[in-house]
């Protein structure tokens, strides 16, 4: 025993220097080596005798970390004068900095602005103590609610599906007594650590996984109902609730099967019968699924891909292709397969590659119809930048002649007309921010044409626009990134707030330390079921100086959006910050947003940290830095254009599915336009 | 304040109406016949003999002197390596010759030792146990029976405290004890700063006989070789003496000096010790110069006990050749000196049943240490006449379940009339005589009783979970009242808050003024003597000036008790939620404290390294239990009220008789500071739970460990058995809560005449079976379990968001 465990205990030492500082700090110039030594000696065993007491005090209270305040504890029992003024509640957040061969530690103190200070608002009274009771378990069985940890870590969901010899070691230990009860104490034994993995794996006669039924309680059966009712049923409302609770509820690993072939008979059938509205349904659904960071899908993909590529290349999803907005399904849909590929796709099940031949392959065929054409280049599109230049950017020219005699040539239908409309826009839409990188600034119309066919032209004006733009934001960003490198505590703000309880500190605004921990906290502990809908930061510059003394909004990060359809969510609620918190950057008096644009002559930078309780996305030039107002159905009209550079779907009205324009308005900036997030 | 003080009066009134028999002075222990100490009843004895036990305990009356905690056995050369178990009178016999011995040596009086020392030896080889402390006394000088005399008041059960009825002197009723079982008496009673240290240079003398320090790794290495090179069989025995011949050798160089040779034979050889010691090592490795160990506990604790070890004959024989063949003086003289070395006949023990048993502070406990007959039976309990029955029957009725409960009741009443033979007689301790209120609440007991869901393996109980927000980590205690109508939560921010779980919201009595005003004749008097606008769910208490480690509920929910960082315990009423009394005597933390099962008496026990037995009416300690010899981390009270249990960070269990004051049992085997204890319902067993994250069972009549579980990855602080005793719950800072199925873990106990005679245990390896469930919390510490009347689990924590 004792060899295995290696105790390695080394008798560190304060320096011997630092006891010169000391001396020299107290106005004792000179001081002996010796005496040096033997100080250090003494001082270290002292320190360490307090913190091994502090230790005690730390366990007694039950807690994991070791605060200031049991070390004035420690020092009272030695009947030592404990320090004073080091009352964190927090762990000390020491930086470490190292230069020169040399080792620092420090406590960060950060500069705050007396105005700051001034003008915020008094940070709240800290919420007191309550108690809440919850069920951990129902006679033996865990139920999954949100105050419980999810049944199924999402870590072991993974292991289980990318490594399935290792996760067999959690599974082993079920089959015990438990074997009928098993699943409330599935989850916490794998994460005994003791547990004997290795002789499972080398010696004895090698086991299977015994096989485990999978029952759903009645409630579960209830709730699957209900949930799957509501999804492809017609009240709206209903629906984006039900999304919303696939999306976030923490136990639904159990039924992950069950909603992974609803969906894929879903798409199977409603293919077949042309319903739009009902694919659109089950696509939200994926996406709700995919949302839900309790889960993971890795052992269901192989029945969702075949139904969202369904989606994208089906030769015909709606009854009447001219009019209904079948193109909105082919993109969201493409958007999804895009995402399941940055999740799943690796190197032992290729996926990335297997879809990308499928779409190549659909595109190709000469006989293939404008709609599939079109879902298939959405969804090569869809899949970066580099699919694109090594995909699309060669067959630019055949596509362009292709759509060229349908537009130009004999009226043959109106389907195909529209269709190559719709391929002609797609492309453009996405070739030219990667022309715009790939090509050298001037850009030549006959150069264009020389190389891009028919599409040139068209392609050579989108590329000027994409440059512009790219140069606005990099101007901006060359901005932003200024003022970051200041030594200001600015900087924190790129980071965006996780829906779960964090360490002050982000927000620079000292007297609302505090609060986000607390609000977050509480809201969760009192709402956890809804979600908190993902914060869009944007600084805002103002510079009066300036010529135009226009004011660009920046987003600096864009998270993907939940189903924008909570108002009521907890965060937004219960942070009283509803108005923008108002960073006054430089020496000039703090203002509030709406006089921004005062003061000729000074130069004013506000930083406007908002938390709008939507997730809508905006980029592009917006005269106001007020805070955007929670609109969150009715897409920007300036947020895609802007990005995108194109009278994008501009003629399409948004089809009987309200959802499905909702959540591609909110989507485009990530994948399309170069982030200019630093 | 005038009203708070009248409020005080009062219910010290109705103490006095309680008015049970206190709890009388201990009676003269079996082996307590001789020193200087007396057994004497009368009143303040005055003599040096109770000296020690009046100073410590008093705990107002400012700082315990530091001549108390001298307990300094500095056995120069008394080689205590019994031939035979010796016998009972035998431990304090020598623990006073010894005293004497340094007492001589300290004088300077060379010969009268040399002589005395020879004579001692003697007399040990003659086993003449009683004659020896009368000749001894004769050797010595008279100066040492000043020396003998605070000896002995350390000895078990000799001090007399007065009948604290009385209460007129300043003298604590205080039964100083424990050392029958640990020869080196506790290392500090009253103080552990470091001027209240014994005096050190005498406890460290024995380390003056040195040799030479070059040679102390080539004796070490020698000896790890000869272990190394020996049988199986004894390997496993003598590889015990590494750790304590190390410590040993490591302090021995330290003390003299030698500390470059100190540092590189700790660095040599520390790797070699068990994992478990690696705490202690931890200590010992910054401990590097001889003013260090000035005011070291760990450091004391190694001089001033002796490591106990247990090692079959044959092994023993072994090493005694070995260490003659080879002139090893200086390993010898430390094992004659600082090891007690417990032989025992028969077959030598194997790795694992000695891993099983180790771990503690001071090694294994003595065999004859847990001989001593422990009454672990439950009280009968009192013949309450149901008068409701027509009632229970009406509400049975409504739940559709009519005539299922009679017999059970009848059951009920024939199990607790027949005396249990293992049950102590009934006024060993003078309890409280029933109130009607505590009748009625029996009542209630009982009808709970009759709903109460069977547990099993197949049956496992629902688990109700008390979260507590914004606790911002500040929780260090919880407890609930036996009905769980109320949940006291104890915080680092020193108040104590009270909850009511049931809608009956939280209400007290009105004030005096208004009080004289009620109908006094009324039937619903005690409904109107509380003031309605005070109702709330929640009442927060403050007093304390530190963070609060402990608190109990009284049984009858009038009284709350706290204990605190600043050093006392308070007495909470739950009538006025105002504090009554501030018990102080521990003077540092206390850690823990609970009331007794038929309240009245409450145990506390504190960083003071003792436990200390109250009554909730005198305002010092009844009993001082003193052998721990680190922090007394958790108390709890046997089910009869008659033993105290504690939990040490010392690695040990020791069960404690509330009649005399005296250890009846130790228990070892821990391998980290202990955090929790249960007993079991029916009395019989101990689970007990560390920092190692394992919980271990004891059998408390054998004396014996009888189970382990493992499964916790960190401390756990909270365990409790189900009303029937059929399932354990245990809660961790690992965030879970297990169940673990307790009767198979109590079904197939080998209690064979061996197994109890040697204490050789083989544990089974079946903590997978016996766990019945685990359930994760979101990162919520498991602080508190109950079990409610009907089975239900509450747990109660903290969350700490990451």
């Amino acid at each position: 025993m004792a060899e295995e465990k290696k105790l390695k205990l080394s008798n560190t030492v304060l320096p011997s220097e630092s006891m010169k500082v000391v001396a020299e700090s107290m106005g004792i110039a000179q001081i002996q080596e010796e005496t040096c030594q033997l100080l250090t000696d003494e001082v270290s065993y002292r320190i360490k005798e307090i913190a091994q007491d502090a230790l005690k005090f730390m366990h007694m209270g039950k807690r994991q970390k070791l605060t200031t305040s049991d070390i004035d504890y420690a020092l009272k029992l030695k009947n030592v004068e404990p320090l004073y003024g080091f009352h964190a509640q927090e762990f000390i957040p020491f930086r470490f900095a190292s230069g020169g061969g040399r080792e620092l530690y420090f406590y960060e103190e950060k500069e705050v602005d007396l105005s700051d200070i001034i003008n915020t608002p008094l940070p709240r009274v800290p919420l007191d103590v309550c108690l809440k009771a919850h069920w951990l378990s129902i006679e033996g069985c865990q139920p999954a609610i949100p105050e419980n940890p999810p049944p199924a870590p999402k870590e072991q969901q993974k292991a289980e599906a990318t490594e399935p010899l290792k996760s067999a070691k959690p599974g082993q230990e079920e089959d015990g007594p438990l074997k009928s009860k098993g699943q409330g104490a599935a989850p916490a034994d794998g994460k005994g650590k003791e547990k004997k993995a290795p002789p499972l794996l080398e010696g004895g006669p090698f086991r299977l996984k015994s096989r485990s039924i999978h029952e759903l309680s009645v409630e579960q059966q209830l709730y699957y109902k209900e949930i799957t009712e509501a999804c492809v049923g017609s009240c709206e409302a209903k629906r984006a609730e039900a999304l919303q609770s696939i999306a976030t509820d923490p136990g639904l690993y159990q039924m992950l099967p069950r909603f992974s072939t609803f969906i894929s008979e879903g798409v199977r059938v409603n293919v077949v019968q042309n319903n739009l509205a009902l694919l659109i349904y089950l696509m939200r659904m994926v996406k709700a699924l995919m949302d839900n960071p309790t889960l993971y899908l890795e052992k269901y993909v192989h029945e969702l891909i075949p139904a969202v590529m369904t989606c994208i290349v089906s030769r015909q999803l709606c009854l009447r292709p001219d009019v209904d907005n079948h193109w909105a399904l082919r993109d969201f849909a493409a958007r999804l397969v895009a995402q399941i590929c940055k999740h799943f796709s690796t190197t032992t099940n290729n996926i990335q590659s297997r879809i990308t031949k499928t779409f190549t392959k659909s595109w190709v065929d000469e006989k293939t119809p404008w709609t599939t054409r079109y879902g298939s280049i959405a969804g090569l599109a869809e899949l970066g930048h580099d699919v694109i230049k090594t995909l699309i950017l060669p067959r630019l020219q055949q596509e362009g002649e292709r759509i060229r005699s349908v537009l130009d040539g004999p009226v043959l239908s109106n389907i195909d007309r529209i269709g190559a409309d719709h391929v002609q826009s797609l492309l453009l839409k996405h070739c030219a921010p990667v022309l715009a990188k790939l090509r050298p600034p001037p850009d030549n119309q006959d150069a264009y044409r020389a190389e891009f066919g028919s599409l040139g032209p068209l392609l050579c004006s989108h590329v000027v626009k994409a440059r512009a733009q790219a140069a606005l934001q990099a101007q901006q960003v060359n901005r932003t990134t200024l003022t970051i490198t200041q030594p200001r505590p600015t900087l924190t703000l790129s980071q965006a707030p996780q829906p779960g309880p964090r360490t002050p500190g982000l927000l620079k605004v000292p007297g609302s330390i505090a609060l986000p921990v607390q609000t977050l906290v509480s809201a969760r502990a009192a709402a956890p079921p809804q979600p908190s809908p993902p914060p869009t930061k944007f600084i805002v510059m103002s510079s009066s100086s300036s010529a135009s003394s226009t004011q660009q909004v920046l987003s600096l990060s864009t998270s993907a959006p939940g189903s924008g359809s909570t108002t009521t969510s907890p965060v937004t609620t219960t942070v009283p910050s509803v108005q923008p918190i108002v960073k006054l950057v430089s020496t000039a008096t703090a203002a509030p947003p709406s006089t921004a644009s005062s003061g000729p002559g000074s130069v004013q930078k506000y930083i406007v940290v908002s938390l709008p309780p939507t997730g809508d996305g905006k980029g592009g030039p917006t005269s106001h830095p007020s805070p955007v107002p929670p609109q969150s159905s009715a897409p920007s009209p300036l947020g895609g254009s802007a990005l995108c550079g194109g009278k994008q779907e501009a003629g399409d009205s948004p089809p009987p599915a309200p959802g499905t324009p909702k959540a591609n308005g909110s989507q485009p900036p990530v994948s399309g336009s170069p982030q200019p997030a630093p | 304040m005038a009203a708070l003080a009248e409020e005080q009066t009062e219910v010290a009134v109705k103490l006095e109406a309680e008015g049970p028999p206190t709890l009388l002075p201990p009676q003269a222990g079996d082996a307590a016949g001789e020193g200087g100490g007396g057994t004497t009843n009368n009143g303040p004895n005055g003599g040096g003999g109770n000296a020690a036990a009046a100073s410590s305990a008093g705990g107002d009356g400012g700082t315990p002197k530091p001549s108390v905690a001298v307990p300094a056995v500095a056995p120069a050369g008394a080689a205590p390596v019994p031939a035979a178990a010796p016998e009972a009178g035998a431990p304090h016999d020598r623990q006073t010759l010894l005293a004497v011995l340094q007492f001589l040596r300290q004088s300077n009086l060379r010969e009268a030792e040399e002589a005395l020392r020879r004579e001692a030896r003697l007399l040990e080889e003659a086993a003449a146990g009683c004659s020896a402390p009368g000749e001894a006394d004769g050797a010595g000088a008279e100066a040492a029976s000043a020396l003998l005399s605070r000896v002995t008041a350390s000895a078990p059960g000799p001090a007399a405290p007065e009948p604290p009825g009385t209460g007129a002197s300043g003298a604590a009723a205080a039964a100083v004890s424990g050392s029958a079982t640990c020869p080196a008496a506790p290392g500090k009673v009253g103080s552990v700063a470091v001027e209240d240290q014994p005096d050190v240079s005498a406890v460290l003398s024995a380390y003056n006989q040195q040799g030479d320090p070059t040679m102390y790794e080539e004796y070490y290495s020698g000896l790890k070789h000869f272990i190394e090179c020996s049988l199986d069989c004894h390997r496993a025995e003598l590889s015990q003496l590494f750790y304590p011949l190390f410590v040993h050798m490591y302090l021995e160089l330290v003390y003299n000096q030698h500390e470059n040779e100190a540092k590189s034979f700790f660095e040599k050889f520390h790797g070699d010790q068990e994992c478990y010691y690696q705490d202690d090592l931890r200590v010992l490795s910054s401990l590097t110069k001889k003013e260090h160990m000035k005011g070291n506990e760990t450091m004391l604790d190694f001089r001033t006990s002796k490591f106990v070890l247990r090692i079959s004959r044959d092994s023993y024989q072994l090493l005694k050749r070995h260490l003659q063949e080879k002139q090893n003086n200086q390993i010898w003289n430390i094992v004659q000196e600082h090891l007690y070395i417990d032989i025992f006949d028969g077959m030598p023990r194997s790795k694992q049943q000695i891993d099983a048993m180790v771990g503690s502070l001071a090694g294994e406990a003595k065999r004859e240490a847990n001989k001593s007959k422990v009454f672990f039976g439950l009280l009968k309990e009192p013949e309450i006449e149901v008068p409701l029955d027509d009632e229970d029957e009406e509400g049975e009725n409504e739940e559709g379940k009519p005539k299922k409960k009679k017999p059970k009741k009848d059951n009920i009443g024939s199990k607790s009339k027949k005396q249990d033979p293992n049950a102590p007689p009934q006024n060993r301790i003078p309890l409280p005589e029933l109130k009607d209120s505590d009748k009625l609440d029996k009542i209630m007991n009982m009808k709970e009783t009759t709903k109460r869901v069977r547990l099993g393996p197949d049956c496992l109980p629902s688990i109700c979970f008390y979260t507590f927000l914004n606790a911002y980590q500040g929780l260090t205690a919880v407890d609930v009242t036996d009905d769980s109508s109320l949940i006291a939560g104890g915080f680092a921010d020193s108040t104590v808050r009270v909850w009511s779980v049931t809608p009956k919201k939280l209400r007290s009595v009105k004030q005096a003024a208004d009080l004289s005003l009620i109908d006094k004749e009324s039937d619903d008097v005690l409904e109107r003597i509380m003031d309605e606008k005070t109702a709330s769910e929640l009442k927060i208490l403050y007093g304390h000036s530190g963070p609060v480690y402990g608190a109990s509920f009284s049984p009858d929910r009038n009284y709350l008790l706290s204990s605190s960082e600043d050093g006392t315990v308070r007495l909470w009423s739950l009538q006025t939620f105002t504090c009554l009394v501030g018990y102080k005597g521990h003077n540092y933390p206390v850690w823990d404290t609970q009331f007794s099962p038929y309240g009245y008496y409450f145990v506390s026990g504190g960083h003071d390294r003792v436990a200390r037995l109250w009554a909730t009416d005198h305002y010092q300690p009844l009993r001082i239990f003193a052998g721990h010899l680190a922090d007394v981390n958790c108390t709890r009270f046997h089910p009869n009220s008659n033993y105290v249990a504690t939990g040490s960070a010392d690695r040990t269990v020791r069960l404690w008789d509330v009649l005399n004051g005296n250890c009846v049992r130790i228990f070892t085997g821990h391998k980290g500071p202990i955090h929790s204890l249960t007993f079991s319902p029916n009395g019989r067993f101990l689970a007990t739970g560390a920092t190692d994250g394992r919980v271990l069972l004891w059998d408390i009549g054998h004396g014996l460990m009888v189970g382990e579980l493992k499964g916790h990855t960190d401390t756990v602080c909270s365990l409790r058995f189900s009303r029937d005793g059929e399932i354990l719950a245990s809660g961790s800072m690992d965030n879970t809560v297990r169940l673990w199925d307790a009767v198979k873990a109590f079904e197939d106990l080998e209690t064979d005449d061996f197994t109890t005679a040697t204490g050789h245990i083989t544990l089974p390896e079946n903590s997978q079976e016996l766990l019945l469930g685990t359930y994760m919390t979101k990162s919520t510490p498991v602080v508190h379990l109950h079990f409610t009347r009907r089975n239900l689990v509450l747990a109660a924590g903290a969350y700490s968001p990451q």
